[in-house]
């Protein structure tokens, strides 16, 4: 008989787990349950990441948090409500307080570090009812970066500036054009003018009409902004009959035709509302909207659209010029929904209630609780084959909204490291620049950091050190590298030309890769607007259909210490895909937000995971050292 | 009363849930009664998983004591002597689940679960069992299929590193979204007695064997006497015996069963893995939703999960062969590396 075997396997489990150490990045929707479940599995040293505090969205699946909580540190309130139950675990919070804006950039760099340390990740995701769990050994599977990832959708400029024909083509209109222009840098570019081909509409002349004059009342700047916008654009459009050949014909929509005759006397409805209370800073409010979910009719938009913009210049007055959108900000929302509703009107797009366009405008992520307690289930179930290394029954596990072959949770093998990839194997990359006029400046900042993910770099050019950031260089290296970063390729004082082979390096990821340089004269503006071509590069991970979100969670195993961490972050912050709120960026680049809400496949993220900062930088002083 | 809207503050709580399942789903949910009994540590994380969704109320039913056992996979409770001494599990969970979300009415219930009768049950919209007797499930199921309104029936446990879910939804209609239409369905359940009773033999090729295991135990436990999960490898040869039998009644050969999984199953015991719970609750959880809600097809009617192999499957165990489910959207690319 043989039947101690499970009794034994299940002791080595228990014995593994015990001398383990696990860092979880990450302390959302997916760590709550983790941190949980971790605990609940015994667990003794768990080691946790998370800058963000709590927001009531947050509590109907972030369990370990409660109302009187919102605010407070995620790192610390986890902590504390699971020590509740598992008194005499050690857990160590971090509320790291630098949030770094791009969360793809901080998923690349937990990868790196991983790799770097020789510690196992497992991570995950979810959204809605998909989720995913993988698990990355060093040389073993593939890392977080090995998989090319589907580019984020994009939107034709003019298809937002002058054809949108979906409601989220007139949202990101509403958010990145005309509330940019209105309330954010004006300096900004911004292609919010339409563009007519005979160019009659001088950019000049359009642009002082978004200046309020001196002596302009708040209302008639608004009511002339809409008119501009809604009204006198749309007829520029529409004199480019060419535009409109195939497609239907928008319509002109001027205040006078929404309100007719009774707009006087609801302006002083508006005025007496909103001067009897205190300072109102919803529109919604002031009108007596109050349900976020309904349809509001094409004049409901317009006044909403006109009180907000009364409200911002009236109350909100400093902030204009600096703001940028933020789905939190519920009289940004608010303007943004109506004026997206006005412009689908007029393009004869169905409108939406606030709740949708909220969505839209901001990548909400669909979240629910039950993905997650399942996704955490499955973290930790890896964890312990990671911490045993029964490499042979790693699994990257599917969760499914719909089953396939009749399962819902779904194991496939995991992927063996990409033979190619730049980060975990030493594949060279090719960049395509002219040389003769292209600045180091320009490679750093469009490749080593944009592309690259590196926060720290050093280039090479053979054994000479082109450029390299720190804090203990010398004052006339600093004064040297900036030099070098405001010269042409072929000038520098080592020329980099056709042929060069460039070593990049950034050691606090201890990240090192090559690039050859490609001299080429020509670059499309248009099509390639860096002015430079990096291949064998692959995107940042981007969520991808059926909700193969990378996500979360680390594990991690070093040979002499069994450090395992876990890594995760929530479902908002699992998401993969860049996010655009906030940054102004050119339409060009402005990443698809749409949410197909009924299939809930598209993912994004707004989290941002919080780096060990000072273990990082302890990190890179240790190698400069030797 | 059914145009009742969400109020503001539920509206902010329930935001992300919202745009999964909409607030017609939310507005249901808010009006719907679940009893859960038999409280160990997969009926905990499915408890917190349908308060935080918002449900109407949930009634917690479990007269035991504390001990340290059943303490092993619930974080509701802290794990002090003079916290739990003299309460029943249910009084203490419900304290804690209350605090998850202010708004759902958290109760207990005392008493025999079989002393409960057909009107008792027809208070609620889902009815919940865990960790009892099979002629206990057999009766509440009945009990709750007498009644002229439909109560959603499920039982569901975990042992070691297996769980499983058993669905009853009756006649049950739910719709469907299609491209941009919407499509009512109908499914027909069995009940738990008549989805066991069916012969072995003509169940579909390729049924899982966890399925076959858990049968097994489940009638050893009910021919023994024992407390569901009170039983060891010492029984092992014991349950072979019984393994055979059934085997010849059901016309099958026994390898079907295979020794190593019952093995690991009886030494197991009672004792559940957490995040098996966590799987099988936060499944349970989802499937209670769907049920309320009318929304999304629901799984039929059953659910097994392995942590060895990782699968979470659907077994559709009814005499007529229901056709095959379609490959939905979410189907998964990398489909060829399937384990």
């Amino acid at each position: 008989m043989h039947f101690s075997f499970s009794v034994m396997a299940s002791e080595q489990q228990l014995s593994a787990i015990k001398g383990s150490k696990v860092l979880m990045v990450g302390a959302g929707g997916i760590g709550c349950e983790l941190l949980k479940t971790l605990a609940l599995s015994g667990f003794p040293d768990i080691h946790i990441i998370d800058m963000d505090t709590i927001e009531v969205s947050n509590l109907n699946r972030q369990f370990l948090f409660r109302q009187s909580h919102v605010g407070q540190s995620k790192a610390k309130v986890a902590r504390d409500a699971v020590l509740k139950f598992r008194p005499d675990i050690n857990i160590t919070p971090y509320h790291a307080n630098v949030k770094d804006p791009d969360f793809n950039t901080a998923r690349r760099h937990v990868n790196r570090l991983c790799l770097a340390a020789g510690v196992p990740l497992v991570e995950s995701g979810t959204t809605g009812f998909l989720g995913q769990v993988t698990v990355h050994v060093k040389g073993r599977t593939e890392c977080y970066e090995c998989q090319p990832k589907p580019a984020p959708k994009t939107y034709p400029v003019c298809t937002i500036t002058s054809t949108p024909s979906k409601f989220v083509h007139c949202v990101v209109w509403a958010k990145d054009l005309l509330f940019a222009k209105l309330f954010g840098d004006r300096n900004q570019e911004n292609d919010l003018n339409v563009h007519s081909k005979d160019g009659s509409s001088s950019s000049k002349q359009a642009e002082d009409v978004f200046e309020r004059q001196k002596e302009e009342n708040i209302e008639q700047y608004g009511k002339r902004i809409y008119d501009h916008v809604f009204g006198y654009n749309i007829e520029l459009a529409l004199s480019n009959e060419e535009t409109w050949r195939n497609r239907n014909k928008p319509r002109p929509i001027y205040v006078k035709d929404v309100f007719s005759s009774e707009l006087a006397s609801q302006n002083g409805n508006l005025d007496k509302s909103s001067n009897g209370d205190p300072p109102s800073l919803s529109a919604m409010a002031s009108l007596g909207l109050k349900n976020p979910q309904d349809l509001w009719t094409l004049k409901e938009n317009s006044k909403v659209f006109l009180e907000a913009l009364k409200l911002f210049f009236s109350k909100r007055e400093k902030e204009i010029g600096n703001l940028s959108f933020d789905k939190d900000d519920q009289l940004a929302v608010e303007f943004v929904t109506a004026a997206a509703n006005i412009r689908a009107s007029s393009f004869g797009i169905p409108l939406h209630s606030l709740f949708e366009a909220k969505g839209i405008a901001g990548n909400i992520v669909h979240a629910v609780a039950t993905t997650n307690a399942v996704i955490a289930g499955l973290i930790v179930i890896e964890a312990i084959k990671v911490l045993q290394h029964d490499i042979k029954n790693y699994r990257m596990t599917y969760c499914l909204e719909h089953p396939s072959r009749k399962m819902l949770l779904m194991p496939v093998e995991p992927f063996e490291p990409n033979k190619s990839c730049y980060v975990c194997s030493e594949t060279p990359l090719d960049l395509e620049i002219n040389t003769h006029c292209s600045k180091l400046r320009d490679v750093v900042d469009k490749i080593v950091k944009a592309k690259l993910g590196m926060n720290f770099p050093l280039i090479m050019h053979g054994s000479a050190l082109l450029y390299e950031v720190g804090d203990d260089l010398e004052e006339d290296e600093v004064a040297n590298y900036a030099a070098n970063l405001e010269k042409v390729l072929s000038e520098l004082p080592s020329p980099v030309t056709g042929g060069t082979i460039l070593t990049v390096e950034d050691l606090q990821q201890e990240l090192k890769c090559s690039i050859n340089i490609k001299h080429r004269e020509e670059f499309d503006e248009e099509k390639e607007p860096d002015g430079m071509i990096l291949s064998g590069w692959t995107q940042p991970r981007a969520a991808e259909k059926n909700g193969k979100t990378a996500v979360d969670s680390e594990v991690s195993t070093s040979s002499a210490s069994e450090a395992v961490p876990l890594e995760t972050e929530d479902d908002d912050d699992l998401q993969i895909i860049p996010t655009i709120t906030g940054k102004k960026r050119k339409l060009s680049d402005i990443s698809n937000e749409t949410k197909n809400k009924r299939k809930a496949e598209e993912l994004d993220s707004k989290n941002d995971v919080v780096m060990l900062d000072d273990e990082n930088s302890d990190m890179s002083k240790k190698k400069r050292e030797q | 009363m059914d145009d009742e809207e969400l109020t503001e503050q539920e509206t902010a709580l329930y935001d992300r849930q919202i745009r999964v399942w909409g607030v017609d789903a939310q507005r249901r949910l808010s009006k719907s009664h679940v009893l859960v009994s038999g409280i160990k540590g997969t009926i905990v994380e499915f408890c917190k998983n349908i308060v935080l969704a918002g449900v109407g109320s949930l009634t917690v039913h479990d007269d035991r004591m504390v001990t340290e056992e059943l303490l092993s996979a619930n974080f509701l409770i802290p794990p002090v002597e003079n916290v739990y001494s003299g309460k029943s599990i249910a009084d203490l969970c419900c304290d804690s689940l209350k605090d998850f979300n202010p708004m759902v009415r958290v109760s207990v219930q005392k008493g025999d679960l079989l002393s409960f009768d057909v009107d008792f049950f027809g208070k609620f919209d889902v009815v919940v069992v865990s960790s009892c007797s099979l002629s206990t499930k057999i009766s509440v199921n009945e009990k709750c299929r007498r009644l002229s309104k439909q109560v959603a029936f499920y039982t569901v446990d975990c042992r070691g590193s297996c769980g499983e879910i058993f669905v009853d939804l009756q006649n049950y209609t739910y719709s469907k979204g299609k491209a941009d239409e919407t499509v009512e369905c109908l499914l027909e359940y069995l009940s738990f007695e008549e989805a066991i009773s069916i012969p072995w033999r003509s169940l579909p090729r390729g049924l899982s064997k966890l399925y076959l295991v858990l049968r097994v135990i489940e009638q050893f436990e009910e021919i023994q006497g024992r407390t569901p999960g009170e039983i060891s490898t010492a029984d092992f040869l014991n349950v072979q015996k019984l393994r055979k039998e059934l085997c010849q009644i059901h016309s099958l050969n026994e390898s079907e069963i295979p020794d190593s999984l019952l093995q690991r199953l009886l030494a197991g015991g009672a004792r559940e893995s957490s995040p098996v719970c966590a799987i099988i609750g936060g499944i349970l959880g989802q499937e209670v939703i769907k049920a309320i809600s009318g929304k999304g097809e629901p799984l039929k009617n059953f659910f097994l999960f392995d942590a060895m192999d990782g699968k979470g499957i659907i077994q559709d165990i009814s005499q007529v062969q229901a056709p095959e489910t379609e490959f939905g959207m979410g189907s998964v690319e990398r489909v060829e590396n399937i384990v």
